[in-house]
């Protein structure tokens, strides 16, 4: 690359800055900018940097909590106390772009950032989990996006060696060509080892740390903040190739690094690479940072600045470590035979300076490119669509000749199917602290040498939200934390992602602000506070933008895991028991859309006072040994949650009679398949059906027994009337192969 | 009684064996660097799963030639127990410990999921607790855990007992749909004719609790403990 | 029949993780003057076509449509006859 002798108009224009904030970098330097300073100012003030659309708007998110031990925005991650001097660090992030134009090494790069996001923080990463969205799985494209994705973070987390224990995926038109690849990746620390992202301290040294730089990934926040379009593929030097060993050997020597007490702050290398990771250490630090980038060690020939600055090469670090206390950090990296390198000091003047050699290339006051990098609040307006798609007049629709066969091919619909042929290319069990299997409610890893246990659910409805992303923000929270709950776990906090189109056309910033509103609302009610999390603006395809997609992440904590409760019938003979007694829809359910190609009406309606007590209910009849089984009533609707009680301990197949009672003119399709809030199925042994009634009625909580464990078939009656009888092998075997057989194509 | 975890740039299974013979055992530990050129005061070397060197070349290529592997080649021929497990197992190939070579899984992806094994040969250091045909519960972790040798090999492995664990059912029958990744003759573990090398896919220290879900691998590593007890009462 | 070699290897500027490794690996074993070492992939393909052009065509394609993922990759071959 040459440096422009000139910027021109253009110049600014391809930097994705607009000729008011040109205006305000020359105000904020008192000069023109030269080229390098530009770069730094766009990728800056980038979407995907300075969050300047939604910034104002995320501000409604509770953030406090009597265990928080640092709020969202402070740091990388968010920090939760879990008790016995330990915490927990956990993020999720988004890599849809990238993982668009190249979804294998999208996707592994994608893992390896959030990766470093936790252990920057010095904590040791114990899981991963992804949320994952692509197109229909009949379009060719979408399958080869979704073998490259999962193919990718298979990669990167089985060779770095975290388990990724759970997760969820969905498949929908509207993500053709523009997938959702959301991580999250959680990590344990002791309380009193948690290092900052600050640079501090006059003199103090800033280490480069990791891989090599080269072009690749030059300027890839400013290509996160554009929409995806025919040409996106020219984009190259946006991709990225991680690099897992080297993240290994990093993450090894970081946390050997902390052990010794040498370092001040460190911050991973990621989006804006070597320039947001000086600047935000050191605005978080209230200092200034000299450095050098003559002494950045390269993987290509002559780079300039410009390029050195924007790089976003991979498995690179930030470390600022106390002066005089060098060697000891360059004697641990290289014992890890890992490149560390002195590149400048901390300062106490403001001023972000970087040199190569004597020459300066550019001096910029640091708090110019972050506090006070722009901010908008962007134009809002109620959709167009909204008003026809909420409009669902059930009369129109037929009802079912053969209610068995709805049944069946919901069960395979790619939606509600095993997502075995997925997560059994993830390594789901090194560290050995999984004690529950990928595949349920909630991933759950015990903590070593404590009795505790950590849940994590990640949920998130796209149809939902589309149809009313108020709402559906509000449902996300509630399912994630119901599901934390069905294993027993006490929910704590949450992490996001949120994913959306454009946020300057207003209808989807309107999306945005309800959805966030909903969120909001529902952490407040049920005491999550938000930790942390990011925000993927952009994400269009030529055929317009996705659903709106806020993903949450919900971290519970199990005080003793000898409590953990499983999702599935255990003793012929137990009883089964719906708790909860919610408003069924059909509206943007998965019976509406798989089998009469609808997404249309309004999703089911969520009462947060109810949903908190029935979570208080079921996590006092879990900790009270009252239930051999615990699964929430979700996508599919009950058909499908009690097909799956029976079914998802395949090393044990238990089948159930049901009788259901009649509902006054509820549609069969609507009791068998309407989605639903706030209900629970559980199991219990006959002698426990008295307790369990009694803690429901203290509690205000409705409570029906719908039936009894046993039997080879799953039977589902209506006042006697038999509305299913399957065989549950069968059941089982068109659960489990259904999205292979769709995949394999 | 002192085991060793080696530890080569890119293990992950290292601290999950450390935990799991500590555990099981109540026998004192060790991590042992992969640039160590001392392992005298050792009686079981542990080479652990992961991806050292990132299997960039080849799955184990470039971790047999840290320096450790000489010293723990000699150990062997003094001896020595010495268990390879997954990498582990690949590094043991790779350094010619072990016969034979390891292809991709069948199905050309990683698989991660629970496996029956039958033990095939009771009468080593290794597995002298179980009972032979015994049908074990146990979790393979792998992209290339496929094992292939030629026949003349083959035949030798079969001829000495060297043949250790298979993948079978439920029931213990050798079905091509229960070889999980289309491993010869359903081969999971092989040992040395001696019996003091053992490498094996599926992963003892993931099932050796019973919060993990099965306590399968518990007794090869209080068969190791058996064995070593017995040899330290023949030294004195 | 035609015998093609495909040789496809990471484009100028693409990061090769594996091949920095190995590189790091042939130093330590001692290796002297090693400047790099790049990773790739090779095929080789038999076709039972008659005319060399046209054999060069179904090459080509096979690049671009499914051999070599143009976004990181880039390719070479060589293409020649077979006598039987």
């Amino acid at each position: 690359m040459r440096e422009p002798e000139k910027i021109d108009a253009e110049i600014i224009k391809d930097h994705g800055l607009t000729v008011e904030e040109y205006e305000k970098i020359k105000k904020a330097l008192k000069r023109e900018p030269n080229f390098t300073e530009l770069g730094i100012f766009s990728v800056m003030w980038s979407e995907h940097c300075s969050y300047k659309s939604s910034k104002l708007i995320l501000k409604k998110f509770p953030t406090k909590g009597s265990n928080i031990l640092v709020e969202a925005g402070k740091e990388n991650a968010g920090v939760v106390d879990i008790g016995d001097g330990l915490a927990v660090v956990f993020k999720m992030e988004s890599h849809n772009h990238p993982s668009a134009i190249e979804p294998f090494q999208g996707a592994a790069t994608g893992v390896g950032g959030i990766i470093r996001d936790i252990f920057t923080m010095g904590a040791r990463p114990v899981l991963l989990m992804d949320s994952l969205r692509f197109g229909p799985v009949s379009d060719p494209k979408s399958r080869y996006l979704l073998r490259g994705v999962v193919g990718g973070i298979a990669f990167y987390g089985n060779c770095i060696g975290i388990p990724t224990v759970g997760g969820e995926t969905f498949f929908d038109e509207s993500y053709k060509g523009n997938p959702l690849v959301n991580v999250l990746c959680l990590g344990i620390v002791k309380k009193n080892s948690i290092i900052k992202a600050k640079a501090e301290g006059e003199g103090n040294t800033i280490f480069y740390v990791g891989s090599s730089t080269g072009r690749d990934g030059l300027g890839g926040a400013s290509f996160a903040s554009r929409e995806l379009t025919d040409e996106s593929h020219k984009d190259r030097p946006s991709v990225q190739i991680g690099d897992p060993f080297m993240e290994k050997l990093l993450l090894e020597a970081t946390l050997e690094l902390i052990r010794t007490g040498v370092v001040v702050g460190m911050q991973d290398m990621g989006a804006a690479g070597l320039t947001s990771s000086t600047v935000e250490t050191a605005s978080r630090g209230n200092s200034g940072a000299q450095i050098d980038i003559s002494r950045v060690p390269r993987r290509e020939k002559g780079m300039i600045p410009y390029e050195v600055m924007l790089s976003e090469s991979q498995e690179r670090m930030l470390v600022v470590v106390k002066k005089n206390k060098e060697e000891e950090a360059k004697k641990i990296f290289k014992k890890w035979d890992l490149n560390a390198v002195p590149i400048g000091k901390v300062t106490s003047d403001g001023v972000f300076k970087v040199k190569e050699g004597e020459k300066v290339v550019a001096s910029i006051p640091v708090k110019s490119l972050t506090d006070d990098a722009p901010i908008y609040l962007r134009e809002r307006a109620k959709p167009k669509y909204l008003e026809e798609a909420n409009n669902l007049d059930l009369s129109s629709l037929p009802l079912p000749e053969n209610i068995e066969k709805v049944f069946v091919k919901i069960l395979s619909s790619p939606n509600i199917s095993s997502k075995r042929w997925i997560f059994e290319q993830y390594d789901h069990m090194v560290g050995t602290n999984t004690i529950l299997l990928p595949g349920h409610d909630s991933a759950v890893v015990r903590v070593k040498e404590t009795r505790k246990a950590i849940a994590v659910s990640c949920d998130g409805n796209g149809r939902y939200c589309y149809l009313d992303p108020y709402e559906g923000g509000k449902i996300a929270v509630a399912e994630a934390a119901r599901n934390v709950v069905c294993v027993g776990a006490k929910p704590l906090a949450i992490t996001n992602c949120l994913n959306f189109g454009t946020p300057t056309d207003p209808e989807i910033f309107w999306q945005f602000t309800k959805c966030v509103e909903g969120i909001a609302i529902a952490c407040r009610e049920l005491e999550t506070p938000v930790t942390g999390g990011n925000v993927s603006f952009y994400n269009e395809n030529p055929q317009g933008a996705i659903d709106p997609t806020p993903i949450v992440g919900m971290l519970g904590l199990i005080n003793d895991f000898s409590f953990l409760c499983t999702p599935w019938f255990k003793k012929e003979g137990d009883l089964i028991i719906l708790l909860g007694n919610g408003e069924k829809s059909i509206g943007g359910s998965e019976y509406l859309q798989c089998i009469h190609q609808l997404k249309k009406g309004r999703p089911p309606e969520l009462d947060l006072t109810t949903e908190k007590l029935l979570q208080k209910t079921c996590l006092e009849l879990i900790k009270k040994g009252l239930v051999n089984s615990a699964h929430d009533v979700s996508d599919g609707g009950l058909a499908i949650c009690l097909a799956e009680c029976c079914i998802l301990n395949r090393e044990n197949l238990i089948g159930a009679t049901i009788n259901l009672e009649r509902d006054i003119d509820e549609r069969e399709d609507i009791l068998l398949f309407g989605e639903v809030q706030s209900q629970i199925i559980l199991s219990c042994s006959p002698q426990n059906f008295p307790y369990i009634e009694k803690i429901a009625n203290k509690n205000k909580i409705s409570l029906k027994l719908l039936g009894k464990v046993g039997g080879e078939n799953l039977i589902i009656k209506k006042e006697g009337k038999v509305l299913i009888s399957k065989n549950i092998k069968e059941i089982h075997k068109i659960w489990e192969n259904s999205l292979v057989k769709e995949i394999k194509i | 009684m002192k085991f060793g975890v080696v530890i080569f740039p890119g293990s992950n299974c290292d601290y999950d064996c450390w935990w799991a013979i500590k555990q099981v055992t109540g026998e004192r530990v060790d991590f042992i660097w992969h640039k160590e050129k001392n392992i005298e005061n050792f009686d079981c070397i542990v080479l652990p799963g992961g991806f050292s060197y990132g299997d960039y070349l080849r799955t184990g290529a470039i971790a047999r030639f840290s320096p450790v592997m000489r010293k723990i080649k000699e150990f062997a021929q003094r001896g020595g127990l010495v268990i390879g497990i997954c990498n582990g197992f690949q590094i043991l190939l790779e350094a010619g410990l072990l016969p034979g070579a390891m292809r991709k899984n069948k199905n050309l992806l990683f698989v991660c999921k629970y496996t029956y094994l039958r033990v095939e040969n009771c009468s080593t250091p290794f597995t002298r607790l179980f009972k032979r045909g015994q049908i074990l519960r146990m979790p393979i972790a792998h992209f290339e855990g496929n094992y292939y040798t030629d026949q003349d090999v083959l035949s030798k492995l079969k001829k000495n007992n060297q043949i250790i664990f298979r993948y079978c059912n439920r029931k213990g029958e050798i079905t091509e749909e229960d070889n999980p990744n289309g491993s010869l003759e359903a081969i999971a573990g092989i040992c040395n004719k001696e019996k003091n090398i053992l490498g094996m896919m599926p992963h003892p220290e993931r099932c050796s609790e019973a919060i993990l879900g099965s306590e399968d691998g518990k007794i090869i590593w209080e068969s190791i403990v058996e064995s070593l007890k017995d040899r330290n009462r023949g030294k004195k | 029949m035609f015998n093609a070699k495909v040789y496809i290897s990471l484009k100028e500027g693409v990061a090769d993780p594996q091949g920095a490794t190995i590189k790091h690996a042939l130093d330590s074993l001692g290796f002297k003057g090693v400047n790099e070492v790049k990773t790739g992939k090779y095929f080789q393909i038999e076709l039972n076509i008659k005319n060399k052009r046209e054999a060069e065509k179904q090459i080509e394609d096979m690049c671009k449509k499914i051999l070599v993922n143009p976004v990181i990759e880039k390719y070479e071959y060589e293409i020649e006859e077979i006598k039987r």
